[in-house]
């Protein structure tokens, strides 16, 4: 129906498209974060803050802030704004909301599964958890001993579930495979959500294969980067990754058999859009890496506000509010800690 | 003849609301030390409008912003100290006590002692809150869970039995103690080797926590619930929460860890409970008496806290309302700027003609005050900004001009709709709504309002009854002249009257037989005021009432345009702009009154005559054949030469209002700016040297695009005339909607029940419709809309505002 959706999306659509293009508009803009990279203290950014969109949820805190106050006030209002959000939709843009937060849950999960095999205590864990992700019974995962347990105990019950069939193993839970459980999840998530925008079509699907490819390419690079020099084998390396994308499959082929950085880079600048990231940074640097891939992809976000009538604005907006999160906690860190020469080192403008 | 008319028109009294007040702009230099105290008298006086001159400048990097932060903190504090109070049940007072002035660093001391104070007494409540909860939950574990014990050893041979049943049923959960539990799988038979935890869960997670005990031990235990009796107070969100009290059954110690653990994620409070009855109603006993201490302890603390909160919520509003004054006088202070010297501020901003003395006297108690040695400066200054509307207006006419300024603030000084609208909405509204028992009705509700005015003004209503209460008097407006209309309509909830005295017809004959067929005979003078009582009913009736509505219409429709238009007149004339009046008003009088002025003209004629005359054929014959007789349908002499005559001066009026005003405009352009093609250049950097941050900065290079104005013209002059169709037409809702009510009200009274709720209805829709009157077909005629509003800073806005 590509070229259509103009006629009915606004039916069920229009509405929330609206509503989160106007939380779009209170994203802080450049001279914001001009202005908050000058604040001398937390207490500062709270009063610049306080202009702005996140001012509500700011104002009741008593006054020696802590970094992880203002993120947790901030990630509140994301959540708030995404749960007002999820009651106004209708299928398939609620089914499609609900996707956005599986990666948190698979996130969740194994920050829990992990904390317990390191005998964290649950409550502690629970708080370190992020908001979008928690379901029900989360706080159950710690009883599981091994992979088939914590699936027939507590995942079973949540979306997750068929994303699980692939990494059942009795294996006891260690470090090392929970990494793995964590990998094949999300590749199972990615493939799910491509496979489910592939199914809405239209608009939604031609920018969601865009923003999930990206997404699945980046998290090839990074597990083919932090997997060098373990003992995983190529073959599992192969299997992490997720079966689109603009490296499937023959980047993924090359990849697999990459031993250093340096080949990582050699593979990618074979792909015409990963070549100018790659070119900004130099031989043997994998620290820039990962801004340079937040930054592209804060790029594409925005670019997804340019069409009407699709879904993944909601996806964009989502993660554009993310990493704005992300920029406040480095930019209050960096001033709580008295570095602010580094401020400038982590933050994407995002408009 | 002209000179004396113009003179006449100057010696008219002044109207208040007609024009906006007069503006001034006006420079303040504040000396540093009484800078404070000035702009706070300023704000208790309210009627300067400040400039922000540091746009640039974020909030931070101002002069005051360590104050402003101090009182943000300070209003966060009373926000808690409040909310404790609400929490607590305590009753703010209604009114503000004593105005004695505090100091503010004194406040700021004492609040960050209560909120200290609150806080230390909420977290020992809290502790002991848990404390309590625990004893409490404790004691209805033991209740329940021995129960269960209890009656598992006595029942367990016939739970067996039962299963089958229960297995069936098992959406219910324990009323009583006594044995009536969800089982989902028959347990171990055997009494021996069986262990149990027992412990309390919120309710909520009940089946949750029973499924994930199941999966978790595969199965190989016995639940027993049973809804606790008592609510459980959450300590830290102060809810009552509803709890069920489980005990589980099973065996082994892996499942023992197990269970424990998932007891501890979903937030299961576990508590041994002795095997042993005669232990049992001891431990029972034990946690009962502590249980009263507990209770004591609280209630001490409850009543201390209240004591402390009741004392706090008497000083409460009081201190609200000073930290709100100094953060609104430090915001105000941050909008100044330093002049050179660093030892003066300088603050700009708009004032009416009228506060300038007083201004200036609070500027010397100011000084005084402070014991300045130096005074403030206050001076005049010239602005090329627009000055702000301000209309002063009283509580009668404040609901009227809220009315117009939704559609658009006024153009500064441009002659205000809202004079006219105190009357003409209200009455469009009862031509609408009229019904004099309606009115009766509407105007108790009016009465009602204003009469617990005092009372009302003070408290928070809904949001609708704060639009009802906000236009209470347009409601007594809107139901005085329903009453008056409704005795010219002569409906009384649709029922006519003899009021005004005997109806002028009356039957051929005595028996009336034919009264309905052939029609009464007119006996005595016409009825005295408003429609005979008799047309009630009869075969004419609504055709006789919706002529006398739909020409009444028309002819109302055409003075408020008129009135319009006229106005437009004034507004030309105080602008200074013959251009406006002589291309614009004459042709638009001409226009609207050579077609439309003409029907009103043969309406009335018709009506004092009474002739026969079909006045939709003479209108339309007018323009497709305007040289024909007209035969039967003359109403006077001369009126066929008149009719061309007519026809002629619209058709030229046309043109009139389309070419003339912007050719001329462009000459008078073009003669002004002859050989200053370059313009000056230079001055106005000079001027931003001089005058760093004045208004003065903003320089209009007004550029004359004829194009644009020429379309804008043609734009306007389309819209009049067919303006002129479309908007008499428009006021044929009048009667569409008087029609409408009158018969919706005679359907009512038959039905009686329904009276209340197409009342309220067509009340909503005859105020929309006369709504839309105004705002489209009024005031388009006339009125721009597109200044913007004085916003002083005033306190007592303030308040208004916060609530």
């Amino acid at each position: 129906m590509y070229g259509f959706e103009a006629l009915t999306f606004n039916i069920h659509g229009g509405y929330l498209e609206a509503i989160v293009r106007g939380h779009r508009s209170t994203l802080l803009t450049a001279s914001d974060y001009n202005n908050l990279c000058q604040c001398e203290t937390l207490d500062d950014i709270k009063m610049h803050l306080s202009a702005t969109e996140y001012g509500p949820y700011l104002q009741n805190e008593p006054s020696p802030l802590h970094t992880t106050t203002i993120v947790e006030k901030c990630t509140l209002k994301l959540v708030d704004e995404y749960k007002h959000m999820l009651c106004q939709a209708t299928e398939p843009l609620s089914t499609f909301l609900e996707y956005i937060t599986y990666g948190h849950m698979i996130d969740n999960v194994v920050l829990i599964v992990t904390g317990t095999l390191h005998e964290r205590d649950v409550q502690e864990l629970l708080e370190k958890c992020h908001p979008l992700g928690m379901f029900d019974s989360i706080a159950s995962l710690a009883v599981a001993q091994n992979m088939s347990e914590l699936y027939r105990l507590v995942l079973v019950d949540t979306p997750l579930a068929p994303y699980f069939s692939q990494c059942i193993t009795s294996e006891d839970l260690d470090d090392m495979n929970i990494e793995i459980m964590r990998n094949t999840l999300y590749k199972a998530y990615l493939e799910d959500f491509y496979r489910f925008c592939q199914k809405l079509g239209g608009a939604t699907a031609e920018i969601m294969s865009d923003l999930l490819s990206f997404e699945a390419d980046r998290r090839a690079v990074n597990i083919t980067i932090n997997s060098i020099g373990t003992e995983l084998t190529r073959d599992d390396r192969r299997k992490l990754y997720s079966n689109f994308g603009l490296l499937y499959p023959y980047g993924h082929e090359e990849l697999a058999v990459c031993e250093d950085i340096d080949q990582v880079r050699a593979v990618m600048e074979k792909y015409p859009p990963y070549q100018s990231l790659f070119s900004k940074i130099s031989y043997g640097e994998s620290q820039l890496l990962d801004k340079a891939f937040y930054e592209e992809e804060v790029k594409r976000l925005c670019l997804a506000f340019e069409q009407q009538f699709h879904y993944a604005v909601f996806f964009a907006y989502m993660r554009l509010r993310e990493q704005e999160i992300r920029n406040l906690m480095w930019i209050s860190e960096c001033v709580a800690q008295n570095q602010k020469s580094r401020v400038h080192d982590s933050v994407i403008f995002i408009f | 003849m002209q000179r004396r008319v113009e003179e006449f028109l100057d010696r008219l009294p002044e109207m208040d609301l007609m024009r906006s007040e007069k503006m001034t702009f006006v420079q303040l230099i504040f000396p540093f030390e009484s800078a404070h105290r000035a702009v706070s008298y300023l704000g208790d006086f309210g009627l300067v409008q400040f400039r922000d001159l540091n746009e640039e400048k974020s909030p931070f990097q101002r002069t005051f912003v360590n104050q402003v932060k101090r009182c943000a903190e300070m209003s966060r504090k009373l926000r808690f100290l409040r909310e404790q109070i609400n929490k607590a049940g305590v009753m703010l007072p209604d009114t503000l006590a004593v105005q004695s002035d505090i100091d503010l660093e004194e406040l700021e001391t004492q609040l960050g002692e209560h909120e200290h104070e609150l806080i230390e007494m909420n977290s020992n409540t809290e502790r002991l809150q848990h404390t309590y909860n625990e004893l409490l939950e404790f004691k209805m574990v033991l209740q329940k869970a021995g129960g269960f014990l209890f009656s598992g050893k006595e029942h367990s041979v016939l739970e067996e039995r039962e299963l089958e049943e229960n297995v069936f049923s098992n959406n219910g959960y324990v009323e009583t103690a006594s044995l009536i539990d969800k089982e989902m799988r028959p347990a171990t038979s055997e009494q021996s080797g069986l262990n149990f935890i027992s412990g309390i869960v919120c309710k909520s997670k009940a089946i949750m926590f029973e499924r994930m005990l199941f999966r978790a031990t595969r199965g190989n235990m016995l639940f027993n619930q049973a809804l606790a009796d008592e609510v459980v107070l959450d300590p830290v969100t102060a809810e009552e929460v509803e709890k069920i009290v489980f005990t589980v059954f099973f065996s082994g110690e892996q499942a023992k860890k197990k269970i424990l653990k998932i007891c501890e994620a979903f937030g299961a409070n576990c508590y041994s409970v002795p095997e042993d009855i005669v232990k049992q109603r001891q431990m029972t006993r034990e946690v009962l008496s502590r249980l009263s201490d507990f209770e004591a302890t609280l209630d001490a603390g409850l009543r201390h806290r209240n004591k402390v909160l009741s004392s706090i919520a008497l000083q409460l509003p009081k201190w609200t309302n000073k930290v709100r004054r100094e953060k609104a006088v430090y915001d105000t202070l941050n909008m100044l700027n330093f002049d050179v010297t660093k030892k003066c501020l300088v603050g700009e901003g708009w004032c009416p003609i009228f506060a300038k003395t007083k201004i200036q006297e609070a500027l010397h108690r100011a000084t005084f005050d402070s014991n300045s040695l130096v005074g403030i400066i206050f001076h005049v200054m010239d602005s090329v900004d627009s000055p702000p509307t301000y209309f002063r207006t009283n509580k009668v006419t404040n609901a009227y001009q809220e009315i117009v300024d939704a559609y658009g603030v006024a153009q500064y000084q441009e002659a205000n709709p809202a004079v006219y609208s105190v009357i003409t909405f209200p009455f469009l509204f009862a031509v609408m709504f009229g019904d004099w028992g309606h009115g009766i009705c509407l105007l108790l509700g009016a009465l009602v309002l204003i009469a617990y005015e005092s009372k009302l003004s003070n408290k928070k209503l809904g949001s609708f009854m704060e639009l009802l209460f906000g236009g209470r008097y347009v409601l007594l407006f809107m139901s005085l002249f329903s009453i008056y209309c409704g005795l010219i309509y002569n409906e009384f909830f649709s029922v006519p009257f003899y009021i005004f005295g005997r109806s002028a017809y009356e039957c051929r004959d005595s028996s009336c037989s034919d009264a309905a067929s052939v029609g009464l005979v007119k006996v005595r003078d016409a009825y005295p005021f408003g429609v005979d009582p008799k047309w009630r009913g009869s075969r004419s009736e609504l055709p006789f009432l919706n002529s006398l509505k739909m020409k009444m219409s028309i002819l109302l429709g055409m003075t408020q345009m008129n009135l319009g238009i006229i106005l437009s007149y004034f507004n030309a004339r105080f602008f200074g702009s013959s251009l406006d009046i002589r291309y614009q008003f004459v042709p638009q009088m001409i226009f609207l009154n050579s077609l439309f002025g003409y029907l009103s003209l043969l309406i009335i004629v018709k009506w004092c005559t009474g002739a026969q005359a079909d006045l939709y054929h003479v209108m339309i014959y007018m323009f497709l054949s305007p040289a024909d007789d007209l035969r039967e349908n003359e109403l006077f002499w001369g009126q066929r030469p008149l009719q061309i005559v007519l026809l002629l001066l619209a058709i030229v009026a046309v043109p009139w209002m389309l070419f003339p005003k912007p050719f001329i405009q462009r000459k008078l352009h073009l003669e002004r700016f002859q050989g200053r093609t370059y313009g000056i250049l230079g001055t106005s950097e000079m001027d931003i040297e001089s005058e760093p941050d004045s208004a003065r900065r903003h320089h209009h290079h007004e550029e004359f695009n004829f194009s644009e104005v020429f379309v804008h013209q043609m734009i306007h002059s389309i819209e009049f005339v067919l303006g002129a169709v479309s908007n008499t037409a428009s006021y044929l809702r009048l009667w569409a909607l008087s029609l409408a009510h009158s018969e919706l009200s005679t359907v009512f009274y038959e039905k009686v029940l329904l009276l209340a709720w197409g009342y309220d209805n067509f009340i909503i829709s005859a105020f929309l419709h006369a709504l839309r009157l105004h705002w489209v077909e009024f005031q388009n005629k006339f009125y721009h809309g597109d200044g913007y509003k004085f916003k002083p800073f005033s306190f007592a806005l303030l308040m208004d505002e916060d609530e």
